[in-house]
C-alpha cells in the first residue's frame, strides 16, 4: 500500500497532526483490504455520526445452498465494520478500538440476489467506550434484515495492529 | 452417530472462508478456520465478523448434530446472537465448538466458544438462539 493510502485509511499508529477521518476515503481504504475486501463491501453513504456500507450478494457467501440466502456471517462482518467506522465518523478522527461485544437480532432472511446495506450510528462515546447501533436492510430501513447493538473499547495504539 | 456428524456439510460461505470440520467432540463438530488475509481485520488480527461467522457455523453444526440424534429434520433459522470478544485473534488456526443448552419444539439455545492454541484462553464466547421450523414438504 502507498503512504497516501495509509493516511487516508487508518492502520497507522502515528497519525499526522490535525488528522481528519474522512468516512468515504476511510471506508474505501478498508473495503480494499483483508476480510472486508474479501467480502466485497462497498462505501454507500455517511452523515455526522452515521455511515452506510453495502454488501452485494455473492454466490460464495451463501448460507443455505438450496435457497441462495446469504449466510449471516457476512452480515455480522458488515455490521461490525459499519458500526466500527461510525465511531470514527462521529469523532472525525481515527482512534484504535476493539470490539467488546456485538449483539444481533435477525429479523428476517436476506433476499437472495439483493445487496445488503448496513446503516450504523455511534450514539455515544465515553472515555473508554463507544456505543453503537445499526440496521441491516435492502434499501428500506423500515423493513430490516437485522438489528445490532454493540460496544467498542477504545485502546492504546501500542500493539493494536501488527503491520 | 459420529459418522453423520463428521460428514456435516458446510455451506458455500463457510467453505470460501476456509472453514472445515476439524474433528467431532462429544457429538459436536469442532469447526476450524486457518488464518489468511480473507479473515483479517486490523493488520495481523482476525476480523470480528470472521470470528462471528465461525461461531455461528459451530453453533449451527452442534444443533444439527443434536437434532439428528433426536431424529428431527427441522429447519434451523438463526434468531439472534450475542458475542463477547475476549482477546484478539492472532495469526493462527481458530477453533469453535457449540454446546446445545436446550433444543425444544420451537426454539433451541446454543452456547459457542472460539479459541486458538490454548483452549483455556478463549478468543470469543457467545450464545445463539434458533427457531426450529418443520421441514418443507
Amino acid at each position: 500500500m502507498s503512504k497516501d493510502e495509509k493516511v487516508a485509511g487508518v492502520p497507522n499508529t502515528s497519525l499526522p497532526e490535525g488528522f481528519v477521518f474522512d468516512p468515504e476515503r476511510g471506508a474505501r481504504w478498508f473495503t480494499r483490504h483483508g476480510h472486508t475486501g474479501f467480502l466485497g463491501m462497498e462505501y454507500h453513504d455517511h452523515g455526522e455520526d452515521w455511515i452506510e456500507l453495502a454488501l452485494p450478494w455473492r454466490e460464495d457467501l451463501v448460507g443455505v445452498e438450496e435457497t441462495g440466502v446469504l449466510a449471516s456471517g457476512p452480515i455480522i462482518s458488515l455490521l461490525d465494520n459499519a458500526t466500527s467506522m461510525s465511531v470514527w465518523t462521529r469523532q472525525g478522527t481515527f482512534n484504535p478500538q476493539v470490539t467488546l461485544d456485538l449483539r444481533i437480532d435477525y429479523v428476517r432472511a436476506a433476499t437472495p440476489g439483493k445487496t445488503v446495506i448496513a446503516r450504523a450510528e455511534c450514539y455515544q462515546v465515553r472515555r473508554s467506550m463507544a456505543f453503537v447501533r445499526g440496521i441491516a436492510h435492502e434499501g428500506d430501513v423500515t423493513d430490516p434484515i437485522a438489528h445490532t447493538a454493540g460496544i467498542f473499547m477504545l485502546v492504546s495504539s501500542v500493539g493494536w495492529a501488527k503491520p | 452417530m459420529g459418522q453423520a456428524v463428521s460428514e456435516y456439510h458446510l455451506p458455500p460461505y463457510a467453505r470460501s472462508m476456509g472453514m472445515e470440520v476439524d474433528h467431532v467432540e462429544d457429538g459436536a463438530p469442532v469447526i476450524a478456520m486457518d488464518f489468511a488475509t480473507r479473515v483479517m481485520g486490523r493488520p495481523g488480527f482476525l476480523h470480528g465478523g470472521a470470528i462471528g461467522g465461525l461461531l455461528e457455523m459451530a453453533a449451527h453444526a452442534a444443533l444439527r448434530a443434536e437434532l439428528e440424534r433426536q431424529g428431527s429434520d427441522s429447519r434451523i433459522k438463526p434468531v439472534n446472537i450475542s458475542i463477547e470478544y475476549l482477546r484478539g485473534g492472532v495469526q493462527e488456526r481458530t477453533f469453535a465448538r457449540g454446546e446445545v443448552i436446550r433444543a425444544g419444539r420451537r426454539v433451541a439455545n446454543v452456547r459457542v466458544e472460539a479459541w486458538q492454541g490454548d483452549r483455556s484462553r478463549l478468543v470469543a464466547s457467545s450464545w445463539m438462539n434458533f427457531l426450529l421450523a418443520p421441514p418443507k414438504t
